[in-house]
């Protein structure tokens, strides 16, 4: 089974060339540091961006073109989300505010070269540009400048009119920030447009929401008033499949996001948990118990062509496909006893269970195909402290690397795009909440406060 | 010889009667002098209001006369001409009102209708809801188990033979979990354990056409604490008779 997952030569550089090798390495220095008694701290920052460059780049406010009233507004929001963009982005060093020069850019014939190359800026990049209102149309210029290379310094220019609203000047910072993130990430697309699902009781209901993948724009999806999980947008991004209580058990049910509502999808009988759509968007994976036990089924988006993928004595849930190959499922299994991760190919043969220990579940699968993400209580038992953190292995060694430390109970991991980003639920702040963070491990936040929000799943694209 | 009798009655009776009206109409009498009118015959009314009401409440009775000199009550006496008074009749009553005057005489009638409260229902006999409530109990489990318990054994022989008596009852058994371990995962045990129960019931001679299961996951907790004792109340098959 490793044959597909070794030939890497489709997998963006940017990714796979840092952190295999690496991967495996720190994996080792961790696992030595944890047996070292009186070690001074049992865990290290690790991950897929360590060791990397960063681009260090300045991003001063964008200035107003016009004199209009609405400017100071649309700006503030603009500049905000383009700040939070492109410091999300884990790829950029960003450069303080504090030592920015005096004047900031509106315009290239504003660009003072050397206050921004030289200490203490000391920027490579420089993201500048103007926004102005005028009737109701919103104007953005914006410009990225190689600052250290003055007889051709432009690496961007980009020109962008929209309606003058909050969400016109929020959306035209993603697309900016989208360039500047594709222009010097190794041409991986940024994720500044990618949205993401998850469950929220807010409505006093589980149901279905979807927000902005920074966390605004939040809203509700389904409104089965019941009890919904587990929301899998497809690949494309028009069907949301869902498992719901119904009158009859739990199904999987289908949301067209194109047209609003429901539609058509076959009732199976039995409990019908964790739908996973193939990366080509034609096969569904889920569990059902519709023979008895939960086994793993794959169904035809349609709902035709249902077979049977494992026959096993504990259920089986949670499968995602390998999101390069579509070759290759990972799923949980307690058919030895507390739930653990197995991998198996798309016919269900070539079986073998990749977590040895403990409580696993909640697999997700790398863009690249490279990387597991899972939720793993390591040490289960009396006197374990029983933590549930989000782990990455490397599907081919089996290394795996601790990615979150901070207490609560942290759980389905979803990867982003680009394979940078980590979308995970936790319950550190005191509820169950969506938290981002860098796949390292690092650059830790909170995105939702209302109600208990959980089972975070990130759009393809 | 019949005949001939009768017909010799008939004409002797028509000749009477051409003599009498001959006569009457030779006699040309004067007209009476006009009457003097009639004294006003009497009206009366008589209600009751409420006209129905439970034993022991009362109800007011409203009459009025005109052209009466002597009004009288049944059951209550002489009364003015016109009035009202609360009455507290044991039982249902026709409340009869005689008003004589020079006229002559009204009457008039109200009735009221005494109901006596519902006595308080006998204990009914326990309907087959109330004994699957009194009688079955639910199945316990192990953290991340969904086999039977040996301990659980007494508990589900007792369902089954309750179940078997009652042939008639259908029912869901419900695959709960506790807040520990993850939301897809404790879906699937819940069934696991949902299963369990229905295949021991099975077993044990319950028609499965009988028996439903669902999962509820740690969705739907009994006990909302982070102990062992409240875990082990979420960790459940719970019976629900199916209506």
């Amino acid at each position: 089974m490793n044959s597909h997952l070794s030939g890497s030569a489709g997998v963006p550089p940017a990714v796979s060339r840092a952190s295999r090798p690496r991967l495996g390495l720190l994996v080792l220095t961790s696992v030595l540091l944890i047996s070292l008694p009186g070690a001074a701290q049992d865990w290290i920052r690790t991950g897929t961006g360590l060791g990397v460059e960063k681009v260090r780049l300045a991003v001063p406010e964008f200035k107003a073109s016009t004199p209009d009233p609405r400017n100071p507004d649309l700006l503030k929001t603009f500049n905000d989300t383009l700040w939070n963009d492109l410091d999300n982005a884990g790829i950029f060093d960003m450069v303080s505010k504090s030592f920015f020069p005096l004047a900031a850019p509106g315009s290239p014939n504003e660009v003072k070269f050397d206050a921004w190359s030289e200490p203490p800026p000391n920027a490579s990049m420089l993201a500048f540009g103007n926004l102005g209102t005028a009737a109701n149309t919103l104007t953005v210029q914006g410009w990225l400048y190689d600052v250290k290379n003055i007889s051709s310094p432009q690496v961007l220019g980009k020109q962008y009119t929209d309606a003058a609203t909050a969400d016109a000047a929020r959306t035209t910072a993603h697309k900016f920030a989208n360039e500047i993130i594709f222009r010097l990430g190794g041409g991986i697309a940024g994720i500044t447009e990618s949205r993401i699902f998850f469950v929220s009781s807010r409505s006093s209901h589980k149901e279905a929401w979807v927000m902005d993948y920074d966390g605004a724009n939040q809203h509700q999806v389904t409104h089965q008033a019941s009890i919904s999980l587990s929301p899998r947008i497809s690949p494309d991004g028009s069907r949301l499949a869902f498992s719901s209580m119904t009158g009859g058990g739990w199904d999987i049910l289908m949301y067209s996001m194109d047209l609003n509502r429901l539609v058509t999808f076959p009732r199976f009988g039995g409990t019908n948990l964790s739908p996973a759509w193939t990366p080509d968007g034609t096969k569904l994976a889920f569990s059902s118990s519709r023979s008895g036990a939960p086994e793993l089924y794959v169904v035809d988006a349609s709902g035709a062509n249902l077979k049977r993928l494992t026959s096993s004595r504990g259920p089986d849930v949670s499968p995602v496909w390998n999101r390069k190959t579509g070759a290759q499922l990972a799923f949980v299994s307690g058919r030895t006893g507390l739930p653990q991760i197995y991998l198996m190919d798309a016919d269900g043969t070539n079986l073998q269970r990749v977590t040895d220990e403990g409580y696993a579940v909640s697999p997700s699968w790398s863009p690249n195909g490279q990387f597991l993400l899972f939720s793993w209580i390591r040490h289960y038992g009396p006197g374990a402290p029983g933590a549930q953190d989000i782990y990455i292995m490397d599907v081919a060694s089996k290394q795996w690397v601790q990615l979150t430390h901070d207490g609560g109970r942290n759980d389905f991991p979803s990867w982003s795009p680009d394979g940078r980003h980590v979308i995970f639920q936790s319950s550190r702040s005191g509820s169950e909440q969506i938290w981002t963070m860098l796949a390292d491990g690092t650059n830790q936040k909170q995105l939702t406060t209302a109600g208990s929000n959980t089972q975070p799943n990130w759009s393809w694209k | 010889m019949k005949q001939p009798k009768l017909k010799w009655a008939m004409l002797v009776f028509a000749l009477g009667a051409v003599m009498m009206l001959g006569a009457c109409k030779k006699k040309v009498a004067p007209p009476p002098p006009p009457p003097p009118p009639p004294p006003a015959a009497p009206t009366a009314s008589l209600t009751a209001n409420p006209n129905t009401i439970e034993k022991g409440q009362s109800t007011s009775l409203t009459w009025q006369t005109t052209n009466a000199t002597d009004v009288s009550i049944d059951g209550i006496g002489a009364v003015q001409a016109s009035g009202s008074q609360q009455v507290t009749p044991a039982d249902s009553t026709t409340y009869h009102l005689m008003a004589k005057g020079a006229g002559g005489t009204q009457e008039a009638t109200a009735r009221v209708t005494v109901t006596t409260p519902p006595p308080p229902p006998p204990p009914p006999s326990a309907t087959e809801e109330e004994l699957f409530a009194q009688n079955v109990r639910d199945v316990f489990f192990d953290y991340d188990k969904s086999d039977i318990r040996a301990d659980q054994q007494a508990a589900l022989q007792g369902d089954i033979d309750f179940l078997k008596q009652h042939p008639n009852i259908n029912f869901t058994v419900q695959g709960h979990c506790d807040e520990r371990g993850s939301t897809e995962y404790n879906l699937a045990l819940g069934d696991s354990r949902a299963g369990a129960v229905k295949n021991a019931l099975v077993q044990g001679g319950v028609a499965a056409s009988r028996i439903k299961t669902i999962s509820y996951g740690k969705e739907k907790p009994f006990c909302t604490e982070s102990n062992e004792e409240c875990w082990q109340q979420n960790r459940r098959g719970h019976f629900v008779y199916q209506k």
